[in-house]
């Protein structure tokens, strides 16, 4: 069991999407996660030095949801709490389809998620339908049918 | 080569402010996100009120910021512009879903995740960076 907390979800979910409303106001681009994750790997074809400058400016994001964790804990004093499974078999081919899976349909929870269904694009909606219902349908038979 | 410093400082605090977004919101816990897709067992909502709330501050300020004629840092704006439905747009987000559902980590999360080092996280991340870099490498040679 966790805790339903909609007052922090709520609020929470205000801040992520402050954060991609000011990437627009700021650099123009959705804040979509994968996007910019992906997009520090190879293959490296743009050499372009704005290319050079929008990679840094990606690599800087990526820093800041690392250090996320940091702040809010020396900013509360609260410890970030969480529980992964330790099936590390698991979590690794859970990596590989969810790397995978949102570089080929061009977007994840943020960049479909939030940035697409606020843009009303259609694309997204689909998107979000699929990884939505998939999501359920997995956890379903995980521990429903499977059980564990 | 012009080092972008403002760029750089400016993504830093967004990247920050994604991240705690995620922590207060409770999505950085892998286990709210499951029981979130565990509707017929201990579902937990909140992942729709993360949603709901960042959409909903979204939706309004995309449509603020769009009335400018350019962003602040960039010369123009760069929106996706595709509408066509394709088989990869289906096939994605499936097996993103299914990754999703069995690790409890979407990217973001997954990034905020990383400095705390429980070992599922360390072996969801590589393995998450080389799945990115398949999808990369394979759409390029498709091309």
């Amino acid at each position: 069991m966790t805790e339903f907390t909609p007052i922090a979800s709520l609020i929470g979910g205000a801040l992520i999407g402050l954060s991609a409303v000011l990437m627009m106001l700021a650099e123009g681009r959705i804040a979509g996660i994968s996007g910019i994750a992906s997009r520090l790997l190879p293959p490296y074809g743009d050499k372009s030095s704005a290319e050079r400058s929008a990679f840094a400016g990606r690599l800087a994001f990526v820093a800041g949801l690392v250090a996320a964790p940091f702040l809010y804990a020396a900013a509360t004093g609260t410890a970030v709490v969480q529980t992964v499974s330790s099936n590390l078999a698991l979590m690794a081919v859970a990596g590989l389809l969810v790397g995978f899976g949102s570089v080929w349909g061009s977007g994840c929870t943020s960049g479909h998620g939030v940035c697409g269904l606020s843009r009303l694009s259609r694309r997204s909606f689909v998107a979000t339908g699929v990884f939505m219902a998939a999501g359920f349908a997995t956890v379903y038979v995980m521990r429903h049918v499977m059980g564990s | 080569m012009r080092v972008p410093f403002a760029s750089i400082l400016v993504n830093l605090g967004l990247g920050l402010l994604f991240g705690v977004g995620l922590i207060v919101s409770g999505m950085s816990d892998p286990a709210k996100v499951l029981n979130f897709l565990d509707l017929t067992g201990t579902f937990d909502p909140s992942l729709a009120f993360v949603m709901g709330g960042a959409v909903v501050v979204a939706f309004i300020g995309y449509r603020l910021v769009l009335t400018r004629d350019k962003p602040l840092m960039a010369p123009r704006f760069q929106l996706p512009t595709r509408s066509d439905i394709d088989a990869r747009l289906i096939v994605g987000p499936a097996l993103f879903g299914m990754g999703w559902g069995l690790g409890g980590f979407c990217p973001g999360p997954a990034f905020t995740a990383l400095g705390l080092a429980a070992p599922g996280t360390l072996a969801f991340l590589p393995a998450m960076l080389a799945g990115m870099w398949a999808a990369r490498w394979v759409a390029e040679r498709g091309r």
